[in-house]
């Protein structure tokens, strides 16, 4: 159980209903259904990873998240959740409006580009960096959107979204302890907890 | 394969047994059968909690035959590579139950079957079916053997809608529906197929208005071509390009050759035609193809599948495949959008295929572990049958 669920899981309501974008081995939900007893359904496309579901006894469906998620109504969910998949996504601000749309809330967590190491990187290298956290070449990695901490207050400001918690993770010192002073260049990741104005 | 050393994996030498039903059925359309017969074969052993049984529905022209080998035959049941020991379909965890149903020619009551009224065969009298007769006719079978909920109804095609009649008529009596390449209801397209096939069978001079047993005869030629136009609707275009592609059997394409010419796929169709003709009844297919056409899961909840689900307890798995055009993935993605909808448990899985409806009976990896992963959860669910191991 990575440390970012952890942070998820207080911010879900006991007995809702939950659906989980790119939901991977479903390791979330399930912690979910035990600890709050949830009705939870994953979205994903890795045939492993929906083998990895089933055999957990997490609800998978098969769903290409850039094909839509129309099949889903209004309001249908308590909490939508995409953990490390913004930056993948084809229209990231389509898919967190599609969110906001199918959940009263949602939850994000992504990559912060603005990390004082991948800022060096970039710099001192001159390279697209690659890290534990992003760990592909420039041509071949699924992350096509690279956007920081302060890009993403931007753009739930610009389209009057309600940021319910923020919580920065940062793994090592001095990070840690410097996240809360400048966000933007000590969180290795982003979680948000949104809601609609 | 040799007859008389069956390979480990499979269930081995068996035989079927059969049951008639004394108790009177009504049938969707008014008429009541006094009493009916039922043929069946069992897999595995019931555990003592009687917690253990899962129930096979078969499709339009299958049988009870799902597994293992017949004294003598060479060719194991329809579903063979599914269901077996160690096989997602876990004969060692579960006690499987498959059956020909009513309406269809491999013993159960239907079309060949002595009408008693009349003492002669039933011919094309044989009362109209829905998918919901032979759910009716499963349960009595299903009181019959003393089983009190299954743990799992599993079917692809016409099977997956009886899974899931099973789920609104009985929702206290199966924890799991496993609905496989099936549909609410069939398309116009679906249709029109299934009456291009009954209209081939009626024109043959030897149906006989439906009375051919009578006349000591049989519509072989409009049966054969009627399972003719099914098969090619089971396959993919690209399949049939691999397995035939315009390979000639007999002949030649060359100038000035005036010797017959014959695609391979022509010579593969008209031995399935043939043999499928001489196995199958022809009032049993127009019978049980009309079934299909009528099936609508939601016609009595005001056309609302959202609402038809809503009255279902169990967890479903649905599937498809990517080449199915006669069930298509777009199909099963409705069931389970209406089943999400209705707040019901529900995982979907669309598996990759070149080889059509047809799919669903074949070996494809993917698809045994979605099918093995699913059932060996519900499998730690209910009890490991006695005397076996673990």
């Amino acid at each position: 159980m990575s440390q970012d669920y952890s942070f998820i899981s207080d911010w879900v309501a006991p007995n809702s209903k939950v659906l989980d974008l790119g939901c991977g081995d479903g390791s979330l939900l399930l912690n979910l259904q035990q600890r709050h007893n949830i009705l939870g359904y994953g979205l994903e496309i890795d045939p492993d990873s929906i083998n990895q579901c089933i055999r957990h006894g997490v609800n998978v469906i098969e769903q290409d998240l850039n094909q839509g998620l129309t099949n889903f109504a209004d309001g249908s969910f308590d909490t939508v959740v995409m953990t490390q998949a913004l930056q993948a996504m084809r229209y990231p601000h389509l898919v967190l409006d599609e969110m906001l749309r199918i959940g009263r809330e949602c939850v994000i967590t992504f990559p912060n580009f603005g990390y004082w190491r991948t800022r060096a990187y970039l710099n001192f290298r001159g390279r697209m960096p690659v890290t534990k956290q992003l760990a592909y070449q420039w041509y071949d990695t699924p992350n096509i959107h690279f956007f920081t901490y302060a890009d993403f207050e931007v753009l739930c400001r610009e389209r009057s979204i309600n940021v319910l918690h923020r919580h920065c993770i940062a793994e090592h010192f001095p990070d840690t302890q410097l996240k809360s002073l400048w966000p933007n260049l000590f969180t290795q990741t982003a979680v948000y907890h949104l809601s609609r104005q | 394969m040799l007859p008389n050393s069956p390979p480990d994996n499979s269930i081995g030498i068996l035989s079927a047994q059969s049951v008639r039903i004394e108790q009177p059925l009504t049938l969707a359309c008014g008429v009541v059968l006094p009493a009916h017969d039922l043929v069946y074969e069992t897999y595995g052993e019931l555990n003592d909690e009687r917690s253990n049984g899962v129930l096979l529905c078969h499709a339009l022209s299958g049988d009870h035959h799902a597994a293992g080998f017949y004294e003598g035959d060479d060719s194991p049941g329809w579903w063979n590579h599914y269901v077996g020991p160690g096989k997602p379909i876990d004969t060692n965890k579960f006690f499987v139950v498959s059956l020909n149903n009513i309406g269809s020619c491999f013993g159960s009551t239907g079309p060949t079957s002595i009408n008693p009224d009349s003492g002669e065969p039933w011919g094309s009298d044989f009362p109209s079916l829905r998918a919901r007769d032979w759910v009716e006719s499963q349960k009595l079978l299903m009181e019959h053997l003393d089983i009190p909920c299954w743990a799992a109804v599993i079917g692809g095609s016409l099977g997956g809608m009886q899974a899931m009649r099973w789920s609104l008529e009985y929702p206290d009596k199966l924890l799991n529906a496993v609905v496989i390449a099936s549909s609410m209801k069939l398309s116009a397209q679906n249709i029109a197929f299934n009456e291009i096939a009954r209209r081939a069978i009626k024109s043959d001079p030897n149906f006989c208005d439906g009375r051919y047993l009578q006349e000591g005869t049989a519509p072989l030629r409009g049966l054969a071509l009627a399972r003719m136009i099914g098969h090619v609707t089971y396959l993919s275009d690209e399949l049939m390009g691999q397995k035939f592609g315009r390979e000639l059997r007999i002949g030649d394409l060359i100038d000035r050759n005036t010797d017959p010419v014959e695609f391979q796929v022509e010579s593969y169709l008209n031995y399935q035609g043939d043999k499928f003709s001489g196995t199958f009844d022809a009032n049993s297919y127009i019978l049980i193809t009309k079934m299909l056409d009528y099936f609508d899961l939601s016609r009595e909840y005001n056309n609302d599948p959202v609402a038809a689900f809503g009255h279902a307890k169990c967890n479903f798995l649905v599937v498809s495949f990517s080449s199915d055009w006669r069930f298509a993935p777009e199909r099963s993605r409705e069931i389970t959008d209406a089943l999400l909808a209705a707040g019901k448990s529900v995982s979907y899985v669309e598996i990759e295929s070149d080889k059509g409806h047809d799919a669903f009976l074949l070996p494809n990896e993917r698809y045994e572990n979605a099918l093995g992963g699913y059932l060996k959860r519900v499998a730690s669910t209910v009890c490991v049958p006695t005397g076996a191991d673990k």
